[in-house]
C-alpha cells in the first residue's frame, strides 16, 4: 500500500497530529494531488496561515468552499475553505429549529454566542459537521479535513458526542429544577450548586444559560442523530485517518499516543506522514560509511573550508540517524500503513508551483514500513 | 546587559509562540539560565503537555510543585507545576463555598456551563493563580509556558474582556488584579518565540502587535530558536576545499558534501531573509538560539541552549536610564 493508493481509495481523509507539524499544508497538498489526478476535491482548513491562502491563489478563505484557480488542463477541481465555527453552528441551529422564533431566540442568546468561542470541543464538533456536509450533501470525490491543534488530538472524534451530551438537557434538567417543583432529594445538592455558582459568577449569566437550554428544548434529538451520523461516516471504510508528525521525540510521542487511542476506537491509521525530515546526503548506516568519517574530519580540519563542509555533513547525518530511530519505532507500530518521510525543503511553500513541488516530495519519496 | 538584571526586570515572564517552534524548550532554557545566576525559579505549564518533564528527565508535572533543579550555593532552585484551566476553575469555586460539591461540578457538566456562561473565566483564573504566586514572593522569577500563539492572545485578553463583561463581584476584582499584573512592565513581560521561517515569523509579528494593542502587555526581546550557524567554507567546491587541506576525495563523498552544503546554504539564505525582515517589521531585539542537531532534546541540549541564551543576553545593550 502506498500513500498514493490510500488517497485514491478514500472519499474522506482526516489529517491528525499535534500543532506545528505541517498538518494544514499537508492537507492542502493531498487535496491538490488528488485534483491533479482528475478528482474533484475540497480541503477544510482550521486556522490556515495567510501564506497558504496566498499559495492557493486566494485572497482569503471563507466558510464556503472557493475554487482554486490555475490548475493545469486535464485536472479535476480543487476547492478550499476555512472553518468558521460560529457560522457552522448557526447553520445547524437553523436546520433543527422548529420555526424562526426558536432560531432567533437561540441565535440572540448571549450564552449561545459564547459557545462557539468558549466551550471546548465546539470547534472540533463543527469541523466534523462541515466534513459531513461536504462528504454527504455535496458532490466532492474527496474531502480532506485538517483537525484543530488541540491538547488532546482525539477531541475531534469525541467532541460530537461530548457536545451532544452537553446539549442533551442533562444540565438543563438540573438548571430548570427550581421551576419544576419535582425536587428529589438527590437534586437538592444540584440546586445548592446552582445557587452558589450564581453567587460567584452572577445570576445574570446563569439566567442566560437557563434561557438558552429552554430555547433549545426539542432540538437536542436532531443534534444527537447528527452526531451519530457523523460518527458512522468516520468509521466508513473509505474514510482514512492519516497521522502527521515531525521527527522530534516529543511530537513522535504524541503521534504514538494518538495511534494507540485510535486503535482503542478501532480506527486504523492508514498512513503516517513525517514532515521536515533531515535529508541524509549519502548512506548513514554504520556498515557503509564513506572513507572519511565526517565527525572526525570536521574536528581535524576545523576552521578550514573542508572542515566546515565535513561539519555540515556530520551534523546532517547525525540528525538524520536520530530521526530515523524515532521513525522506525512508530512505523513498526503502524505497519502495514505506509510511512512517508518528507524531507525539509530548500524552499518555502509560497505559490502553486512550490505546493506542487512539496506534493512531489510527499508522493514520490515513499518508504515502506519495513524496519 | 547583565543576565541577572535582565531576568529580574519583571517577576513574571510569559513565553509565547506558534506550535512547533520550541516554546517549551525556550521556557526550560530560560529557567536554567535564571537558575544559573542564582534566582529561585518556577516554571508554570498551562496546557497539560508533556514536553517540559522530559527535557529535565523528570516525572510528569502536576498541580503541586516538583523540583527540577536542586539549589546550591550559586544555583537557584527550579520548580515546576501545571495550572490547567479546569484545575484553576475548580480551585476557585472550591474557594467560594463549593468545595463539598466539586465532584458534581464535573459530573453534571456544570463546569462546562460556567466556562461557557463566563467566557475567559478559566483563563483569568489561571492568570489569577499566577498573580497570586508572583505576590507570594516565593520565587524570583516565574516563567509561564503559554498556550500556542492564537490562544495566547485570547488567554491574555481574558482580563480586559472580563473586566468589561462582569462589572462587580469576585471575578471583576480578579480581572482588575490580573490587568494590574499584565500592564506593569516591572511585574510582567512577554517573550515571543519563533523559528527563523516565514510562517512562524509572520505569526509572531501579528501576535506582537495584537498583544501590545489589545492587551497592553510589554514585550521583551524576540527569541529565535533553531538558528543554523552560517559556515562560510560551504561556498567553496568540496574538491577544491579538500585539495587545499591535502585531502583526496572520492567522487561520491564529494557529492554528499556538496549536496549537504548546498542544502545548508539554501536554508541559511532563507533564514537570513526572515531574520532581516523581522528586524525591519518589528522593533524588538532578537536573541538567537542555535539549531541543536538532535531529534530528542535532553539535559545536554538544554544546557547548550541556556548558555547561548545567557551569551545573547550579555550582548544586549544596557537599558538607557530615565
Amino acid at each position: 500500500m502506498s500513500l498514493e493508493s490510500v488517497v485514491a481509495q478514500s472519499h474522506v481523509i482526516v489529517c491528525c497530529g499535534s500543532g506545528g507539524v505541517g498538518k494544514t499544508t499537508t492537507a492542502a497538498v493531498i487535496a491538490l494531488h488528488a485534483a491533479l489526478q482528475g478528482r474533484k476535491t475540497v480541503v477544510v482548513t482550521i486556522d490556515p496561515a495567510r501564506r497558504l491562502a496566498d499559495a492557493l491563489g486566494l485572497d482569503g478563505l471563507t466558510n464556503e468552499p472557493a475554487q482554486i484557480p490555475g490548475l493545469p488542463e486535464g485536472s479535476g477541481e480543487m476547492w478550499a475553505m476555512m472553518l468558521d465555527t460560529k457560522a457552522t453552528f448557526d447553520g445547524l441551529v437553523r436546520r433543527y429549529a422548529s420555526d424562526s422564533k426558536q432560531t432567533e431566540q437561540i441565535l440572540e442568546n448571549s450564552f449561545y454566542r459564547n459557545i462557539s468561542t468558549s466551550l471546548s470541543g465546539t470547534q472540533e464538533y463543527m469541523a466534523s459537521e462541515k466534513l459531513y456536509e461536504l462528504a454527504i450533501e455535496s458532490d466532492y470525490d474527496l474531502v480532506v479535513v485538517d483537525t484543530p491543534p488541540t491538547r488532546n488530538a482525539l477531541d475531534f472524534l469525541e467532541a460530537p458526542r461530548r457536545l451532544a451530551k452537553f446539549l442533551d438537557h442533562r444540565i438543563y434538567k438540573v438548571l430548570m429544577l427550581p421551576t419544576r417543583g419535582i425536587v428529589k432529594a438527590v437534586n437538592v445538592a444540584a440546586q445548592t450548586l446552582l445557587r452558589s455558582i450564581s453567587k460567584v459568577v452572577g445570576s445574570e449569566v446563569i439566567a442566560d444559560a437557563i434561557a438558552f437550554f429552554g430555547a433549545f428544548e426539542g432540538m437536542e434529538q436532531g443534534f444527537k442523530e447528527r452526531a451519530a451520523e457523523v460518527d458512522s461516516l468516520l468509521s466508513q471504510p473509505d474514510t482514512a485517518f492519516i497521522l502527521i508528525a515531525s521527527p522530534h521525540a516529543d511530537t513522535m510521542a504524541e503521534a504514538q499516543f494518538f495511534a494507540a487511542r485510535l486503535r482503542e476506537l478501532k480506527i486504523t491509521v492508514r498512513a503516517l506522514i513525517i514532515n521536515r525530515m533531515q535529508p541524509r546526503f549519502g548512506a548513514i548506516s554504520q556498515t557503509n560509511l564513506p572513507n572519511h568519517k565526517p565527525e572526525e574530519f570536521a574536528e581535524r580540519y576545523a576552521g578550514t573550508a573542508i572542515g566546515e563542509q565535513y561539519q555540515c555533513l556530520a551534523e546532517a547525518q547525525h540528525l538524520a540517524r536520530g530521526e530515523q530511530k524515532h521513525v522506525l519505532g512508530l512505523a513498526q507500530e503502524l505497519a502495514p500503513a505506509p510511512v512517508v518521510q518528507v524531507p525539509v525543503q530548500g524552499f518555502e511553500v509560497s505559490n502553486m508551483a512550490t505546493l506542487q513541488m512539496l506534493g512531489q516530495a510527499m508522493f514520490d519519496t515513499e518508504v515502506t514500513s519495513e524496519p | 546587559m547583565d543576565p541577572k538584571q535582565f531576568l529580574t526586570t519583571s517577576g513574571v515572564i510569559i513565553v509565547a509562540g506558534k506550535g512547533g517552534v520550541g516554546k517549551t524548550a525556550v521556557s526550560a532554557a530560560l529557567a536554567m539560565a535564571s537558575s544559573s545566576v542564582g534566582l529561585r525559579t518556577l516554571i508554570v505549564e498551562v496546557e497539560g503537555k508533556s514536553g517540559l518533564a522530559s527535557l529535565f528527565n523528570s516525572a510528569q508535572l502536576s498541580y503541586s510543585e516538583i523540583q527540577l533543579v536542586e539549589p546550591s550555593l550559586e544555583v537557584g532552585e527550579v520548580m515546576a507545576r501545571t495550572i490547567l484551566p479546569e484545575d484553576a476553575l475548580l480551585d476557585y469555586l472550591k474557594d467560594h463555598g463549593l468545595k463539598r460539591i466539586s465532584g458534581r461540578l464535573l459530573s453534571t457538566g456544570a463546569l462546562d456551563v460556567v466556562a461557557t456562561a463566563v467566557p475567559g473565566i478559566s483563563d483569568i483564573l489561571v492568570l489569577g493563580k499566577i498573580k497570586q504566586l508572583e505576590r507570594s514572593r516565593q520565587f524570583d522569577l516565574i516563567i509561564v509556558d503559554a498556550p500556542a500563539a492564537g490562544h495566547a492572545i485570547t488567554f491574555l485578553r481574558s482580563a480586559s474582556g472580563l473586566e468589561d463583561a462582569v462589572k462587580v463581584g469576585p471575578i471583576n476584582s480578579q480581572a482588575k488584579d490580573v490587568l494590574g499584573l499584565l500592564n506593569d512592565p516591572t511585574r510582567c513581560r512577554v517573550l515571543l518565540v519563533t523559528a527563523p521561517e516565514e510562517t512562524p515569523v509572520n505569526e509572531l509579528i501579528e501576535t506582537a502587535y495584537s498583544l501590545e494593542d489589545e492587551v497592553g502587555v510589554s514585550l521583551g526581546p524576540v527569541v529565535v530558536n533553531g538558528v543554523l550557524a552560517e559556515l562560510p567554507g560551504l561556498q567553496t567546491n568540496p574538491i577544491e576545499a579538500a585539495a587545499q587541506a591535502g585531502i583526496e576525495l572520492e567522487l561520491s563523498e564529494a557529492q554528499n558534501l556538496a549536496e549537504a552544503a548546498l542544502f545548508r546554504l539554501q536554508r541559511t539564505a532563507l533564514q537570513r531573509a526572515q531574520l532581516d525582515r523581522m528586524a525591519q517589521e518589528l522593533p524588538l531585539a532578537q536573541l538567537l538560539l542555535p539549531y541543536v542537531f538532535t531529534s530528542e532534546l535532553g539535559p545536554d541540549g538544554l544546557a547548550q541552549l541556556s548558555n547561548s541564551l545567557l551569551a545573547e543576553i550579555r550582548d544586549l545593550p544596557n537599558p538607557s536610564r530615565g
